[in-house]
């Protein structure tokens, strides 16, 4: 637990280093915050109930996804960039004799990493959203199962990105799975547009796939659409995803472990 | 002129090279080029499932949008493949790489655009190119308007090439910016995807005397469907596309200049 504790406070201050950096992508962050505003805007001026949602929600909708885009690391990226460097350089032997599990290093540098993305890419443009556009305010309890459902959904993702990045214990360049990933990723975490105005058929597809953890559960119970009971068995959905696909990490790199061979000299 | 020359000539050496590197791995280059066929088309259709629950966005039907859509998509796609290497200017100067391409007898812009040319993003081009090809048939095509359309993607692949120039030079003072760039390159070509009547007059009016982003499609594809403009601009702003690219070529060379001269090597 300390061990953890500290590898991901070196990654939180790893990110936390590059002040410019982080300013830029704020900033980016919310001109698309603000594109996307508008669009939504237009669309619920024309349907005021779309999906459920009115044109508040919507626009809430939009910046908690900008928020979350760097968080949960939905374009790919955090820690297991790192792995799959690693891998490639054969660096990952060294990490396998390491006293804790390759698994367990990662997960606790990526959690490092989306925390200090919560704080700084999370909450910057959250603020630029509120003082532009006005947000919907969630509920302290909303508030609290938002952020449950936030740790829940990066799980979700580091298994997907780790499972990515392990593939190059097979193939000699993830660079093509990882495009492929973040488009997944991407259209289907509801980032694009959310899921809930999908037509009917893809709509039921998306809401059951893994990726609909990143942004489109959040961000229903940051809105109030779940309450009480449905908040729990909704985080219970992704906390299923995420211990079945972590699951799946640990079978896969333990088959990745008998294949390694260290190249002496 | 000979110099325009000798930096075309450099360019196709060097994007050449990064080519023939490209196809020494065919499963990972096809898989790249598919994917971001797919990433771009994926794109397309959130658009269009907004006018599963629409019929117009801001006025404009999913056709029209579709026509706006390539039409800032076709350039982007291109000056983004020409010269979208631009936005590594910061690891360049880190790595020190930067002070190389500054002794050798071709311009640094040129090597740095031509830099890790990447022949996979024409699968990004040929989805704009569907998308403007579906929403052809809407335009009441004269051979006005066929000018007007070749213009406008001329001029928008100049605008969107000054652009990238621009906001990467930032870089050579804050070496770990280049996100920055991002939201006006990317930014632009989604904030262009959509009719501007959704957006406010003053937003509107930054696009088309700050940032001139309004004439990549917005104002000559006004001319191709046969609009006025709503928000009032004269009719001959709908033919201004390369007037626009012109004044930006102008600002681009200024500032590029004044970056580079600003640059001092880290030294390392």
């Amino acid at each position: 637990m300390t061990l953890s504790l500290a590898i991901a406070a070196r990654a939180f201050r790893r990110y936390s280093t590059y002040t410019a950096a982080t300013l830029a992508g704020i900033f980016t962050n919310s001109v698309f915050g603000v594109i996307y505003s508008y669009a939504y805007l237009a669309l619920w001026d024309q349907r005021p109930h779309a999906g459920g949602y009115d044109a508040a929600d919507a626009v809430t909708y939009v910046w908690l996804g900008q928020a979350l885009l760097m968080t949960v690391a939905i374009w790919g990226g955090g820690s297991t960039n790192d792995l799959e460097e690693r891998i490639r350089t054969g660096d990952i032997a060294v990490d396998l004799y390491r006293p804790v599990g390759v698994l367990h290093w990662y997960l606790a540098a990526d959690l490092g990493r989306a925390a200090f993305h919560l704080l700084a890419r999370g909450v910057g443009p959250t603020v630029v959203g509120a003082v532009l556009f006005g947000l919907v305010v969630p509920s302290p309890v909303a508030m609290v199962g938002f952020l449950v459902s936030v740790v829940a959904a990066l799980l979700v993702s580091f298994a997907i990105r780790f499972l990515i990045a392990a593939a190059g214990f097979w193939i000699l360049d993830v660079a093509g799975l990882k495009v492929l990933a973040s488009v997944l990723a991407i259209f289907f975490s509801g980032l694009a547009l959310p899921l809930n105005i999908f037509p009917d058929g893809v709509r039921t597809l998306a809401l059951a796939l893994p990726w609909a953890s990143y942004v489109q559960t959040p961000a229903d119970i940051w809105l109030g659409r779940h309450t009480g009971g449905a908040v729990v068995l909704t985080i219970g959905v992704q906390l299923l995803w995420a211990a079945a696909l972590l699951a799946a990490c640990a079978l896969v790199l333990r088959a990745a472990t008998r294949k390694v061979v260290v190249q002496g000299g | 002129m000979a110099d325009a020359l000798h930096a075309v000539r450099s360019y196709a050496l060097i994007a050449a090279l990064w080519v023939r590197a490209s196809l020494t791995y065919p499963v990972s280059f096809w898989t790249m080029t598919v994917g971001g066929l797919l990433v771009t088309f994926l794109d397309f259709v959130g658009i269009w499932f907004m006018f599963h629950t629409i019929d117009t966005l801001g006025g404009f039907p999913l056709r029209e949008v579709a026509l706006l859509y390539g039409a800032t998509g076709i350039p982007f796609r291109i000056a983004d493949m020409l010269v979208g290497s631009v936005e590594k200017i910061g690891q360049k100067v880190r790595s020190g790489e930067l002070d190389a391409m500054m002794t050798k007898p071709v311009p640094v812009l040129v090597q740095l655009c031509a830099d890790r040319f990447e022949l996979r993003r024409l699968g990004q081009i040929a989805q704009a190119v569907a998308v403007f090809a579906w929403a052809v048939p809407i335009v009441d095509w004269t051979p006005s308007r066929v000018l007007v359309a070749v213009s406008m993607v001329v001029s928008g692949a100049v605008i969107f090439f000054c652009v990238f120039v621009i906001f990467s030079t930032i870089q050579f003072w804050t070496v770990d910016a280049s996100e920055f760039a991002n939201a006006f390159t990317y930014g632009g070509t989604t904030l262009t995807q959509y009719p501007m009547t959704i957006f406010t007059k003053e937003i509107v009016k930054s696009l088309s005397y700050v940032l001139p982003l309004a004439f990549v499609n917005w104002y000559p594809c006004l001319y191709l469907l046969g609009r006025s403009d709503p928000y009032g601009a004269a009719d001959w702003v709908r033919f201004a596309s390369p007037l626009a690219a012109g004044v930006l070529v102008v600002l681009m060379t200024v500032v590029w200049r004044t970056g580079v001269r600003h640059y001092r090597s880290t030294g390392s």
